[in-house]
């Protein structure tokens, strides 16, 4: 066996490297490459610039507003779906108290999993339609009920007041069937005895959240926290199709302003580039301090 | 290693193709040389064929897939097989551009003929700047394909070459002519006993009338706010001439704080501050508020000429939509009322280095027979800049009303190009000062410094060719 080893490592690991070189290494290589040119995207003509294009970035106040959204969208959407997720979750898998003793959901646990779940199913252009028409201002379904209610509406989207809230509201909805479903699936990893043992020492719902469930289920916590950050800072396709930055860029993110640059209004693509390669340095730290902040001792229980 | 470090790393993988990577994985810059494949199909010249077509080369076309579908394209295409029988059409619609195109342009394989328009269109000053779009001018000089002892250029409504002409090339052809102003339901105001108003004072004593009457008076898009900018500067041209439209396609220090756009402003900012404007418009997009245009909630909205097949489908019967020009703001108008923004829109362009260059050149010229054009405006209810083309074509309400303004407006018709030469000042920069100034957030002093700033700003961007209008 000793002497095939070799060749059959090779073999399997090869193929896929080759692939992930070629597809994913090279395309970021090259992006490094291109952010220091002037390219603009529609002949071969492409000159060295040096950091010009990062001096320019330096002081594009577009790019620093959109950056500044992201910033609230990474402080926001990470704590507010986590936080419901696991409230959602706790309650789905350990909420019920009446009746038969044990450990068990609310009634129509299995229900709610269900529905929590189905914005996961959508695909994101379809949540951003289905939001837009929501947030219409004259005939959608928050305005009717605001108005059924006798309260006036704001205009939603369209008013740089209340533009941003609301795509939050949705990152926050369309994200949050998922965590539930990851955390249910955590929690029911945890060893019945140690919350029977909690209960017969009469603690509550929440001191058993804050002090079993999280610690046990820290190391999900915290992947979902580096998924999370990861969206905050994309937020691309959602901010794309149901506002594209607007109104006045009270929604514009990073995302958007790259894809404008090379697509949109212009054909800046060297420009473009360097935004991509800021957002990938953003994105790597954001990744990195949340999985060094987020280091404890891990709690094994098996 | 147990499952939770798998689940940790591979949330660091994911990190690693998250981003942006459909932008970066389709930027590929290339061999670096400058040969294309030019004109690799040459046919020999004749009176015939004055463009020097292959007969037997084949042509591929690329057409936006919006407002105007792709049907009447395959119509032209097969009017092209019709004189080239051995040529082999390739024909793709698509309603994005740029993102399908951009690595064929880099790649120097780009189809023949482009219709670069939408959302998704590329950026002209771009294409332009890197030389990527052939000159149109041996087009122009070429006999016309079935008007007898004219060329292509004497049968073309004035104005459109110039639209289309880069530093005096001839470089991108657009096909319609598009005629911008102020709509309105015939059959609404006929049974509410409204007549269109031809000075601002009478338009502001009539909006009052209809708000009185339970309907809003305005309505505009307020995912689009340009839509509106629109009709603000055509009220400002005719007040202080052409010279207005100029000074702001040539970004001239302070254009848009001339006084005619102050005078205009201002009476803008009336609908705006005598709350006008139907509610909850700026949250609207442009498909919603012209529903709500059609439904009869807003009597006035302001568009261009694709407005009727645009709404096709939910127009009431009956409804008979009406252009007009913008009010007259006073008898010191330099222009008269009539005066209306004409224009050749919806672009087409044979790249530099198509293959079948003059192909594509030709396949221009049978858009711009008569009977293309024909077929054109029966097909879509849209002028073409053919002249006289509508003539024995029978057309809908809305297309009639728009023929009717154009003649009336004659030579005092006016244009403006920045959107053309700049794409992001008006999508951009103009479109977000509207936004805020017909939402009633800014007032007219602040909109016109919001968009000197951004006139300014693209005056200043270095990496930006800049272009002179022809006067």
């Amino acid at each position: 066996m000793r002497h095939g080893k070799y060749p059959l490592i090779v073999t399997f690991l090869v193929p896929p490297v080759l692939l992930y070189v070629v597809f994913v290494v090279s395309p970021y290589l090259q992006a490094f490459q291109i952010s220091t040119t002037d390219w603009l995207g529609y002949s071969a003509d492409a000159n060295y610039v040096g950091l010009a294009n990062f001096r320019t970035l330096w002081n594009d106040e577009y790019v620093w507003n959109a950056l500044q959204n992201n910033a609230v969208l990474l402080a926001l959407v990470p704590v507010l779906t986590i936080a419901l997720g696991l409230f959602f979750a706790t309650m789905l898998t350990m909420g019920g108290r009446k009746g038969r003793a044990g450990v068990s959901g609310v009634r129509g646990s299995a229900f709610y999993r269900t529905v929590y779940f189905f914005p996961q199913v959508l695909s994101v252009v379809i949540i951003a339609l289905l939001w837009k028409e929501v947030y219409h201002p004259n005939k959608g379904l928050l305005t009717s009920a605001l108005h059924a209610v006798g309260l006036a509406a704001p205009t939603w989207l369209g008013d740089p007041r209340t533009a941003f809230w609301c795509l939050l509201a949705v990152m926050v909805w369309s994200n949050i069937g998922f965590y539930v479903v990851l955390f249910g699936a955590a929690m029911s990893a945890i060893p019945k005895e140690i919350y029977e043992a909690v209960l017969l020492d009469g603690a509550s719902r929440l001191t058993t959240l804050r002090k079993v469930t999280i610690p046990l289920l820290w190391d999900t916590v915290q992947v979902a926290w580096v998924y999370l950050a990861i969206f905050a800072l994309d937020g691309f396709i959602l901010v794309q199709l149901m506002t594209n930055g607007g109104p006045n860029f009270s929604t514009d993110v990073i995302g958007v302003r790259m894809y404008d640059t090379a697509f949109g209004s212009e054909t800046k693509f060297g420009y473009a580039s360097a935004i991509g390669v800021v957002m990938f340095f953003l994105t790597l730290s954001v990744a990195v301090l949340a999985l060094r902040a987020g280091k404890r001792d891990r709690i094994e229980f098996s | 290693m147990n499952r939770r470090d798998i689940l940790r790393r591979s949330a660091a993988a994911g990190l690693l193709a998250t981003p942006a990577a459909g932008l970066l994985a389709g930027c590929a810059t290339g061999g670096g040389d400058d040969k294309g494949d030019a004109g690799t199909y040459q046919g020999t010249r004749s009176e015939q064929n004055p463009l020097g077509v292959k007969e037997d080369a084949p042509l591929e076309v690329v057409i936006f897939n919006g407002g105007f579908g792709e049907e009447y394209a395959k119509a032209h295409e097969a009017m092209y097989t019709e004189k080239y029988p051995k040529a082999k059409i390739n024909h793709s619609a698509t309603q994005e551009i740029s993102k399908t195109l951009q690595p064929r342009f880099v790649d120097g394989t780009p189809p023949d003929v482009v219709n670069n328009s939408g959302a998704g269109q590329i950026d002209f000053n771009g294409l332009v700047s890197q030389n990527a779009l052939a000159d149109l001018g041996e087009l122009l000089a070429a006999p016309s394909l079935d008007i007898p002892g004219k060329t292509v250029r004497d049968t073309l409504l004035p104005g459109a070459v110039e639209v289309g002409s880069y530093d005096g090339r001839f470089l991108v052809m657009n096909y319609t002519y598009t005629v911008y102003g102020i709509w309105h339901s015939t059959k609404l105001f006929t049974e509410r006993n409204w007549e269109y108003a031809k000075t601002w004072d009478d338009h502001v004593a009539l909006c009052k009338q209809i708000k009185a009457a339970g309907i809003a008076p305005w309505t505009y898009a307020g995912a689009h706010p340009r839509y509106m900018s629109w009709p603000l500067i055509s009220t400002a041209i005719k007040f202080g001439g052409p010279q207005v439209a100029t000074a702001i396609d040539n970004l001239e220090p302070n254009a848009w704080k001339s006084d005619a756009m102050k005078a205009a402003a201002d009476a803008w900012h009336q609908i705006v501050k005598d709350k006008y404007i139907l509610e909850g418009s700026p949250g609207l997009d442009h498909k919603q508020s012209q529903t709500a245009w059609c439904q009869g909630k807003a009597a006035f909205i302001s568009c261009g000429s694709w407005l009727e097949s645009e709404q096709k489908d939910v127009t009431p019967a009956g409804f008979n939509m009406t252009v007009q020009p913008t009010p007259s703001l006073g008898a010191g108008d330099k222009l008269p009322f009539e005066a209306i923004r004409g224009t050749a829109g919806e672009p087409f362009m044979v790249p530099a280095k198509a293959k079948n260059l003059a192909g594509g050149l030709e396949y221009f010229r049978v858009m711009l027979s008569k009977r293309g054009a024909q077929d054109f405006t029966k097909k879509v209810s849209s002028l073409t800049v053919v002249a006289g083309a509508t003539e024995g074509v029978e057309l809908p309400f809305g297309l009639s009303t728009v023929v009717k303004a154009l003649d009336a407006s004659g030579a005092n018709g006016f244009n403006w190009v920045y959107n053309n030469y700049y794409r992001k000042l008006e999508r951009n920069l103009v479109d977000a000062a509207c936004g805020e100034f017909f939402s009633g957030r800014i007032g007219p002093a602040e909109f016109l410094d919001q968009c000197q700033k951004g006139a300014d700003s693209i005056a200043q961007d270095s990496s930006i060719k800049k272009y002179k209008r022809a006067v």
